[in-house]
């Protein structure tokens, strides 16, 4: 994963909606990833194989067909809760590298209510499952957030060791005292009963889970440009010193933040355990949470703009996993395609804001 | 054409009329990107100036007048407008010389000192020299370069040791090496951006007899100021820059204070009542009409009991570190109080004077509560407060009118109205949840109302306007929230003549109106007219107390430096 982008000097404020699409023109992110996918036309060039063969039947495979479509849809529902765990702490002046672990600790506590707590109404489970999803998250971030209030540490470096804890945690877990006495030795624990998962779209993997990043989506655009707390929070992002001599809480709001970008994602591990793999396992997450920042990076932290950054890398993971099929091409291409398109629209973004 | 200049040396064509001269400008236009897209702003507009080899140079002007990108044109740092560049746009003794960078520049012979100055503080000025100069080979020959650095400091009678770390220096001695290193990097044209905004008043004379001295030695100095006295006090030429044009240029001879000031706020815009006195006695900046020093109370309200009121003591407050006995810093942490006892009633104005790094901003910190007090208290009203947050501060009726109101004060990636908003915020405005436009600009409107000072319009985002801008925005909100004790640090900075003028009437007003004031300032003329108390601090310690009547500049400026 690559954690060596240049970042910013400042987190871009999150203004309302206007002024911040501004600062991020669409013909340059157009640009980026035209030249990005150039770039990588090239690569196909070279081992041995016809890139306008390998787009078309990507184009096909993704965009044209109801399934591949489908299944983009399917990557956005936790792909968008993941950026707006980056996205929120951003806008209090925090990076929170640790939408991994908080979507595996929020799996974590999904999971324990269908395991302890099971009521048989849907109505009642799939919300008691979102609420712990939201706390196991929010907690492992509160850990980031309360060692940077009272101890100074970086929270860049807390929360991205806490995803291997948290990762960890879950293996203990599915390998020891939650595997399935059924389950021929798997490391999986016992499958959800129907009342504990997210109803799936017929013939598609695509659930009733995407009304949460909707949702969350919402709630975030609403507080952070119509209530005087958000308002509070984007000042304490775009100039922590201000704000503090303006009497606002500084350390209270981005500990709040933070706590609210760790509840996204871990919301991000209840529906993915409760839309798709209908039980707690090892590699529930593909890197959702990683990906996830680096939607929030792409799309300038900007909460309208996350959709189509979102959007955009779906469409390349899933393109990976097509080109696989179709060109014979490593599933990491889609990767490489992220990571190219990253490259070159912040690298573009960069240029523009270079110093008079 | 670099070799034959350095070649050279000043010394040798000591004469002032002969030859062409040193540096000629024509039709100088250096244009901006406007505020809306697609438009420019010339902040350089046809300029022509002339300079001659020994020659003392002042460039006069409002802030936002220009001459900062003039001089960072002459020092290839901008490259003028490429539509209006013709060979006799620059001359280098006679020759065209436009450079394409500041490095050009100083192989032309041509060294700036910038107003924030590129000095590496823990580095010493040996090794600070070094890293600017070029040719030294991989081996740094620090005895000789120690021998030369002194060499000039002798000649010039710069006292500093090429032996201290840049961080042990003052700021008036920072400068001293940042001029060595230019003459040791061999220029002959020297560049000063308001040079003495760092000095104490008795500092300043000394930074110009040492351009006497440069001059004397065939070197040219361009400098800019905002202050008339200084354009009039060492120059041969002054040329007056007035919305990136020339206004005036002569000989300074030919100039007196009245017609400078003219020069530079405009003769429609100079006000009948701004005619300073004669040129010796000049003020800056005309001091604002029918404000007398000391000023009585004009309404009948603050002649009671209210007047007599203290609004704000400190006493005894020390801030920082404890010292420690081996400390360089005799008694306390560096830009912490020492021990500061001070009290302001309501309507009373209580200057400070200071080389700023003395404990001004600690004076905020502490009153605002965002630096502990370690020793001592702080009583508003009365009340002892010590321990307070900055809610607290603000919701008893404190404002602090920030030293950088870009970093202090604003975000800057929101608009004019939000900011103003923003001002409000600590004082428990808006309450309430929700927060919609109408809120934010029923907010903003009422401000502006109350502020006679034009301002940027409410959606402009802070980050796009210019430095006076600003600080008419961070004022308007800052005077807007009917605070009772004002804590202002330079609060004229960056405005020009007129909006300068306005604002030492607003803080008079809102002390006439019963608020008491405490008035952080570098400008002794600015507190002279204003204060009715002065306090001069040193070292975090009140050095000093005078009324303004008895005030003298030459012993405040020796109190400022710590001689007493």
């Amino acid at each position: 994963m690559n954690f060596r982008l240049k970042l910013p000097d400042s987190a871009p404020s999150l203004q309302a909606a206007g002024p911040a699409l501004a600062g991020l023109p669409a013909a340059r992110a157009v640009l980026g990833v035209a030249l990005a996918l150039a770039i990588f036309g090239v690569f196909i060039l070279a081992s041995g194989r016809d890139p306008l063969d390998a787009l078309q039947g990507a184009w096909r495979g993704v965009i044209g067909s109801p399934f591949g479509l489908s299944e983009v849809g399917v990557t956005m529902i936790p792909l968008v809760l993941t950026a707006l765990a980056t996205a929120i702490p951003a806008r209090a002046g925090l990076v929170n590298v640790g939408g991994e672990g908080q979507l595996h600790t929020g799996a974590l506590a999904a999971t324990g209510i269908v395991l302890y707590f099971h009521v048989g109404a849907p109505a009642l489970m799939l919300p008691l499952m979102a609420l712990a999803g939201c706390a196991g998250g929010g907690l492992w971030a509160a850990a980031a957030a309360l060692l940077r209030r009272w101890r100074g540490v970086n929270e860049v470096i807390s929360t991205l060791l806490a995803n291997y804890i948290a990762i960890l945690l879950v293996n203990m877990l599915v390998f020891g005292p939650w595997k399935n006495p059924d389950g021929l030795g798997y490391p999986y624990t016992i499958p959800f009963d129907a009342a504990a998962i997210l109803p799936a779209i017929a013939g598609t993997r695509f659930h009733w889970g995407a009304l949460a990043p909707v949702l969350a989506l919402i709630v975030c655009y609403v507080i952070l440009t119509r209530t005087v707390w958000g308002f509070k929070m984007r000042a304490v992002g775009g100039n922590p010193e201000a704000a503090r001599r303006r009497g606002i809480a500084v350390d209270r709001y981005a500990a709040a933040a933070m706590i609210a970008g760790g509840a996204l994602a871990g919301l991000a591990g209840m529906v993915e355990v409760a839309g798709i793999h209908h039980d707690l396992r090892p590699g529930i997450s593909a890197n959702l949470g990683y990906l996830g920042l680096l939607a929030s990076w792409l799309a300038g932290h900007n909460l309208l703009v996350i959709i189509p950054a979102c959007f955009l890398m779906a469409v390349f993971l899933v393109t990976g996993d097509v080109l696989q099929l179709t060109a014979g091409l490593p599933s990491a291409a889609g990767m490489a395609l992220i990571g190219l398109v990253l490259f070159l629209v912040l690298g573009l973004r960069r240029l523009e804001r270079r110093p008079l | 054409m670099s070799a034959e200049n350095l070649e050279t040396s000043p010394n040798q064509d000591n004469h002032t009329g002969n030859g062409p001269p040193l540096l000629e400008l024509r039709g100088i236009t250096k244009s901006f990107p406007g505020p809306a897209p697609g438009t420019t702003i010339a902040a350089n507009d046809g300029i022509d100036l002339t300079l001659r080899r020994g020659e003392i140079h002042a460039v006069l002007g409002e802030n936002g007048s220009g001459k900062s990108t003039l001089m960072k044109v002459i020092y290839g740092y901008h490259a003028p407008d490429a539509s209006k560049v013709s060979p006799d746009s620059y001359r280098w003794l006679g020759r065209p010389a436009l450079p394409g960078s500041p490095a050009a520049a100083r192989r032309l012979g041509i060294g700036m000192v910038f107003q924030d100055f590129s000095l590496i503080p823990a580095l010493s000025v040996a090794e600070n020299v070094a890293l600017f100069l070029p040719g030294q080979g991989r081996m740094l020959r620090r005895r000789q370069l120690v021998r030369r650095i002194e060499q000039f400091a002798g000649e010039y009678d710069l006292e500093i040791d090429p032996r201290q770390r840049v961080d042990d220096l003052s700021l008036g001695e920072r400068q001293r090496v940042e001029l060595v290193k230019l003459l040791l990097a061999e220029a002959r044209l020297l560049i000063f951006d308001e040079p003495t905004s760092v000095l104490a008043p008795h500092e300043v004379d000394g930074l110009f007899r040492v351009f006497s001295a440069l001059k004397d030695n065939g070197y040219s100095v361009l400098f800019i100021t905002h202050k008339v006295r200084e354009a009039l006090a060492v120059s041969d030429n002054v040329t007056v820059l007035r919305r990136g044009r020339v206004t005036a240029t002569a000989p300074s001879r030919r100039f007196d204070a009245p017609s400078l000031v003219a020069a530079m706020v405009g003769a429609e815009n100079a006000p009948p009542s701004a005619a300073p006195e004669p040129a010796s006695a000049a003020p800056a900046v005309p001091k604002p009409p029918q404000t007398p020093p000391a000023h009585p109370p004009t309404t009948p309200e603050q002649t009671g009991g209210a007047q007599k009121e203290t609004a704000l003591e400190f006493r005894e407050v020390s801030t920082g570190r404890a010292p420690r006995p081996l400390s360089r810093f005799r008694g306390t942490t560096p830009g912490g109080l020492n021990a500061v006892s001070f009290s302001v009633r309501r309507g009373e104005i209580l200057g400070v004077a200071g080389v700023a790094g003395n404990g001004q901003r600690a004076l905020g910190e502490a009153l605002l509560g965002l630096e502990p007090v370690r020793r001592g208290s702080i009583l508003l009203f009365g009340q002892p407060v010590t321990g307070h947050t900055v809610s607290d501060a603000l919701k008893g009726g404190v404002s602090v009118i920030p030293e950088n109101p870009l970093s202090d004060a604003m975000v800057p990636d929101m608009r004019v109205d939000e900011n103003l908003l923003l001002a409000g915020l600590g004082r428990g405005r808006p309450a309430g949840f929700w927060l919609n436009r109408n809120t934010i600009a029923n907010r903003a409107e009422a401000i502006r109302a109350g502020f006679p000072l034009t301002m940027a319009g409410p959606a402009a985002p802070v980050r796009s306007l210019s430095g006076g801008n600003i600080q008419r925005v961070m004022l308007a909100g800052e005077l807007g929230q009917g605070a009772s004790i004002f804590l202002a640090y330079y609060p004229t900075r960056g405005l020009d003549v007129l909006s300068a003028g306005a604002t030492r009437r607003l803080l008079l007003e809102q002390s006439n109106a019963g608020a008491a004031a405490v008035l952080v300032s570098e400008d002794l003329d600015e507190l002279l007219a204003l204060s009715d108390r002065l306090l001069v601090m040193y070292r975090g310690r009140i050095a000093g107390e005078f009324a303004p009547s008895e005030a003298s500049p030459q012993e405040i400026g020796l109190l400022m430096t710590g001689h007493t």
